[in-house]
C-alpha cells in the first residue's frame, strides 16, 4: 500500500459562518503534476494555505507521506518539504534577487553550496541578468519567477503554485509552463489557475472546486468539455 | 550590476574611529575625554537600538530598561565582589536573559510590532516605578543600598582584570569604552554578514516568506533581542563608571525617547548612523542643559516629532543617498511600516 | 466580614480606576488602531487644568467635570489636526509623534509650573465599613467609572454618531463610500478620547499628587488594560479593568503599589502570550 505524498480527509475551513472549504478529500502520489481550477471563492487558495499551516483547519486532516500536519506550524511544514509560492507574491522586496534565492538555499546548506545552487535556480528561472536587482523594483511577473526560485532552492517535494502565470506576458507563460513540466520531473505539484491557456499547456490531471467543495477530478480534457465545469464557470470564457 | 562590496566601507569606519581612538587624547585634555567617555557610552546604546530596530525590525521602545538593568547590575555586583571582572560580565548576560525572557513573552505570543512597542515601553516605566521608590535602608541587595529616587552613588570603576587595587583612570576608562565600541561595531558587523543576519534581516523584509521558507521567526527575532539587551546592559555599565554613580532615571520616559531619537536622527538602517546621532543628540543635550530657558524634555518631544513627520529614515541614509554609497551595499528600507494597521 | 466588604470596596475603586484612566485611550485604540503615547500627559493636563482653576476659586466639580474635559479636548484637537492627521495608517510613525508629544508636553508645563507637586484634599471624607475606614471619594470615582461607561455606550448604541463611528471603526473604506469622512470622524474620535482623559485626569487630582512626570506613574497600567482589552471598546476595557483591577488591589494589599504595577505586567504577559489580540480578540469579538 503505497502512502500517498499528501491526502487531505474531510478539510474544512469556516470563517465566522461561512464555510470556505467544506469536506475535502484530496489526494496526490509523489511527482504528479495536479491542477486545481474552479471559479473565485471557490475555496483554492484556503486550501492551499491549509496545506501550508497558514490556517488553521476547523475540521479534517492533512497527511503529509502519512504524518499527520493538520494545524502544524508554518515553518515546520515547510521543513518537511513543502514549498508554496503564495497568490499575493511573498518575497523579501528590499533585497535582491540574489538575496531571495540565497536566504532560501541557506537554510540546509553550507554557504558555499548555497550560492551554488544560487546559480543554477538563477538559470533555470532565465533571472540570472536580473540577479542584484532589488526585486520590490521588478515587473510582477519577474516577481513570480524571484518566488518560484525561491521555492525550487528550499528543494521540496511538494510545490503549490497560486496563479504562478498571473501578470504574464504570453512570452512568460509559455517560458512558466516549461519550467513548471521540467519541475515536474522529480518533485510534485499543485498548481492553481484561471488561465486556460496555461493549464492546458501543462496539465494531465485536473481537480475542479466549486463553493468549497470538490467538483469534478478528471484529465483535462474531460474537465475542459464537462458541460457542469462550463456552468459553474458562465460568464467566463475557457479559452 | 553586482552591487560594490561591503568591507571597504567597513574598513574606512574601523580606520575613522581608531583615528579618534588615538588621536582625541592628542587634541584634547582630560575633561574633553571624559565628556567623550559618556558619548561613547551613549553610541553603545544607540547601537543596540540600530541594530534590533533597523536590521531586526523589533519595535522596542524600552532599551533603557536593559540600558538601567546593566547599569544596576554592575553597581550592585561590584559592591558586593569588590572586583570588577565578574560584575562587567553579568552587566552583559543579565540583561540579555531578561531580554530573552521578556522576549519569549512577546515573539513566541506573535504579537504586532506596534505591540512590542508599548509592552517594551510599559516595562521600562515599571521598571522605573520599582526602583524609584526602593529609598531606604530595607533595600539593598548584599552590601549595595539601592537607594530608590536617590541613586547609588560611589560605584566603584572598572578595575584591571582581578586586580581590585587598581581602578581604572579616567583615560584608561576612555580607551576601554572607545574600545568596546569599536568591538561591537565590528561585531555587528560579522553578526549582519553571517547566515544569521541574513536570516534576520529577511524575516524584517517578510516575515511570511521566512516561515514558508522554513525559519522560525520567533527564535530569530528572540535571540537579536537577547543580543541587543546584552549591549544595551553593557552600555550601561560603561555609563555606570563614567559616573560612577546610577539612579533610575536611567529607566525613565526622557532616557527611552533618546535612544529611539539617536537612531532615528543619525538613520535607521544603518551602524554608522545610530553611533553618529548618539553624538549629535548628546552633544545637543549637554548644550540644552546648561542654559535655562529650553527644557531638555520639550526639545527632544520637538526632535522627535520633527524628524517622524518630515525625515523618517534620518541624517545618515539622507546623505548616502546623495552622495556615493561608501558604506554599504545592503539597501535596507526606512522605518519598517509596510503592514497592514492592525493590533 | 467587615474585612472583606472592605477589600471588595477596594477592588471596586481599583477598577474603576482603570476604568477611567483607560477609556480615552481604549476609545482612540478602537477607532484608530494607535496607542497614543501622550495618555499620560493627557491625563495630567487635565489635572492641571482642574488644580489652577480650583485653586482659583472654580469649584472642584465643575472643575474636573467640564473644565478638564474641555481643555484636553481642544488640546486632542490641535494634535490631531497638526501631527496625527499626517500619520494615517503609519501606526509607529504615529506613536513616535505621540511620545515626541508626551516629551514637549511634560516639557513645557515644568517650564511654565516648575516641578513641584500640588494638590487638592479629597472632598467628602470618609465613612465607616464596619471597623475600617473608606474613603468616599472613591465612592465617587466608582460611580463616575460607571457613567463614563455607560455613556459611552448608550452614545454608540443609539446616537447617530455612534453608529457612524462604529460603522468607520469597522470598514472606513466602506462608510466612506456612503458619505461619511473618516478623517472627520478619527478627528471627532480622537477629541473624545482626550476629553475622556482629560476628564480622568481631573478625577484623580483628589487622590494624586499633581506633577508634570505625573503621566508615568499611570501610563504603564492604562497601556496593559488596553492592550488586555482587545479592540472593542466597552467591553474590552471592562473586562480588562475588571480583571486587572482584582490582580492589582490584591497584590497591592499584600506588598505596595508598585509592585501590584508589577503583578499587572506579568498577568499582561502571560494573557498575551495566549490571547495576542486581547480578551476582546478571542472573546465577544463583536461587541461594541
Amino acid at each position: 500500500m503505497i502512502v500517498p505524498l499528501l491526502q487531505t480527509s474531510g478539510l474544512t475551513m469556516r470563517f465566522d459562518g461561512v464555510t470556505a472549504v467544506d469536506a475535502v478529500d484530496f489526494t496526490l502520489g509523489e511527482v504528479e503534476l495536479r491542477c486545481l481550477i474552479g471559479p473565485n471563492g471557490a475555496g483554492k487558495s484556503t486550501f492551499f494555505k491549509m496545506l501550508t499551516g497558514q490556517l488553521k483547519p476547523s475540521a479534517g486532516a492533512i497527511k503529509f507521506r502519512g504524518h499527520d500536519i493538520t494545524g502544524a506550524k508554518t515553518h515546520e511544514i515547510a521543513r518537511r518539504g513543502v514549498g508554496i509560492k503564495t497568490q499575493v507574491p511573498n518575497v523579501f522586496n528590499g533585497l535582491s534577487v540574489h538575496e531571495n534565492i540565497f536566504v532560501a538555499a541557506a537554510r540546509t546548506h553550507s554557504p558555499n553550496r548555497a550560492r551554488a545552487m544560487v546559480d543554477e535556480v538563477l538559470t533555470r528561472t532565465g533571472l540570472t541578468d536580473i540577479a542584484w536587482r532589488t526585486v520590490g523594483q521588478l515587473a510582477h511577473g519577474q516577481r513570480q519567477w524571484v518566488e518560484i526560485g525561491a521555492v525550487l532552492a528550499q528543494e521540496p517535494d511538494l510545490i503549490l503554485l497560486d496563479e504562478p502565470a498571473a501578470g504574464m506576458t504570453y512570452d512568460e507563460v509559455v517560458r512558466t509552463s516549461e519550467l513548471i513540466r521540467e519541475i515536474n520531473r522529480t518533485r510534485a505539484l499543485i498548481v492553481v489557475e484561471h488561465d486556460m491557456q496555461f493549464v492546458r499547456m501543462i496539465a494531465k490531471t485536473v481537480t475542479v472546486f466549486n463553493q468549497g467543495r470538490v467538483l469534478v477530478e478528471d484529465n483535462v480534457d474531460a474537465v475542459l468539455t464537462n458541460q457542469t465545469v462550463r456552468d459553474v464557470y458562465l460568464g467566463k470564457r475557457a479559452a | 550590476m553586482k552591487p560594490r562590496p561591503a568591507w571597504p566601507g567597513l574598513c574606512a569606519v574601523l580606520a575613522a574611529m581608531l583615528v579618534v581612538m588615538f588621536g582625541l587624547p592628542l587634541v584634547t585634555g582630560l575633561f574633553g575625554l571624559v565628556q567623550a567617555t559618556v558619548f561613547i557610552a551613549m553610541a553603545v546604546l544607540a547601537l543596540s537600538q540600530g541594530f534590533i530596530w533597523g536590521y531586526g525590525g523589533i519595535m522596542s521602545f524600552g532599551q533603557s530598561a536593559f540600558f538601567g538593568l546593566g547599569g544596576y547590575t554592575y553597581a550592585v555586583a561590584v559592591m558586593n565582589m569588590g572586583d570588577s571582572t565578574i560584575p562587567f560580565f553579568l552587566s552583559i548576560l543579565l540583561p540579555a536573559a531578561f531580554a530573552a525572557l521578556l522576549g519569549y513573552f512577546m515573539f513566541y505570543g506573535r504579537i504586532s510590532d506596534a505591540y512590542v512597542g508599548v509592552i517594551t515601553l510599559t516595562v521600562t516605566v515599571i521598571l522605573f516605578n520599582v526602583v524609584n521608590s526602593t529609598a531606604g535602608d530595607v533595600y539593598h541587595i548584599g552590601n549595595a543600598p539601592l537607594g530608590g529616587f536617590n541613586g547609588m552613588p560611589s560605584v566603584p570603576p572598572l578595575n584591571m582584570p582581578g586586580d581590585p587595587s587598581s581602578p581604572l583612570d579616567p583615560q584608561q576608562l576612555y580607551y576601554v569604552c572607545m574600545g568596546l565600541l569599536v568591538l561591537v561595531y565590528l561585531m555587528l558587523h560579522l553578526i549582519l554578514a553571517s547566515k544569521f543576519g541574513r536570516v534576520v534581516v529577511a524575516i524584517r523584509e517578510n516575515e511570511t516568506r521566512a516561515m514558508l521558507l522554513g525559519y522560525d521567526p520567533r527564535l530569530y527575532k528572540l535571540l537579536v533581542f537577547a543580543i541587543g539587551g546584552g549591549i544595551a546592559g553593557l552600555a550601561g555599565c560603561l555609563f555606570t563608571n563614567w559616573g560612577g554613580f546610577i539612579s533610575p532615571t536611567v529607566f525613565g520616559l526622557s532616557q527611552s525617547a533618546q535612544i529611539i531619537i539617536f537612531v532615528l536622527v543619525g538613520g535607521l538602517g544603518t551602524l554608522v548612523g545610530p553611533i553618529l546621532g548618539a553624538v549629535a543628540i548628546e552633544y545637543l543635550i549637554t548644550v540644552i542643559g546648561s542654559q535655562q530657558t529650553f527644557n531638555a524634555d520639550l526639545i527632544l518631544g520637538v526632535v522627535l516629532v520633527a524628524f517622524v513627520l518630515l525625515v523618517p529614515q534620518g541624517v545618515v541614509p539622507v546623505l548616502r543617498g546623495m552622495t556615493l554609497r561608501v558604506f554599504s551595499q545592503r539597501r535596507v528600507a526606512a522605518l519598517p511600516e509596510a503592514k497592514p494597521v492592525r493590533p | 466580614m467587615a474585612l472583606a466588604a472592605l477589600i471588595g470596596f477596594n477592588v471596586l475603586n481599583s477598577i474603576a480606576a482603570l476604568v477611567l484612566l483607560s477609556i480615552g485611550l481604549g476609545v482612540i485604540f478602537g477607532m484608530m488602531k494607535i496607542i497614543n503615547l501622550a495618555h499620560g500627559e493627557f491625563l495630567m493636563l487635565g489635572a492641571y487644568a482642574t488644580v489652577i482653576t480650583t485653586n482659583a476659586g472654580l469649584n472642584l466639580f465643575f472643575a474636573m467635570l467640564v473644565v478638564a474635559p474641555l481643555f484636553v479636548g481642544a488640546v486632542g484637537l490641535i494634535v490631531e489636526r497638526g501631527i496625527i492627521r499626517f500619520l494615517y495608517g503609519r501606526m509607529i510613525d504615529t506613536m513616535l509623534a505621540t511620545w515626541g508629544l508626551s516629551l514637549f508636553l511634560v516639557g513645557i508645563i515644568t517650564t511654565i509650573f516648575g516641578t513641584t507637586v500640588k494638590g487638592v484634599a479629597a472632598p467628602f471624607g470618609g465613612f465607616a465599613i464596619g471597623r475600617y475606614q473608606a474613603s468616599a471619594y472613591s465612592v465617587f470615582m466608582i460611580v463616575m467609572a460607571a457613567a463614563v461607561l455607560l455613556g459611552i455606550w448608550a452614545t454608540l448604541r443609539f446616537t447617530r454618531f455612534g453608529l457612524i463611528a462604529r460603522a468607520t471603526m469597522q470598514n472606513p473604506d466602506m462608510a466612506a463610500a456612503l458619505g461619511v469622512s473618516p478623517p472627520r470622524i478619527y478627528m471627532a474620535t480622537f477629541v473624545l478620547g482626550a476629553a475622556l482623559t482629560g476628564l480622568a485626569g481631573g478625577v484623580l487630582v483628589p487622590v494624586s499628587g499633581v506633577a508634570p512626570t505625573m503621566g508615568a506613574a499611570y501610563i504603564a497600567r492604562a497601556f496593559i488594560t488596553v492592550i488586555g482589552g482587545g479592540a472593542a471598546i466597552i467591553t474590552g476595557s471592562g473586562l480588562a479593568s475588571a480583571l486587572f483591577g482584582f490582580i492589582d488591589q490584591v497584590v497591592t494589599f499584600q506588598t505596595t503599589p508598585v509592585f501590584g504595577e508589577v503583578a499587572l505586567l506579568i498577568s499582561a504577559l502571560v494573557m498575551i502570550r495566549i490571547l495576542p489580540q486581547g480578551i476582546t480578540g478571542r472573546f465577544f469579538r463583536r461587541s461594541l
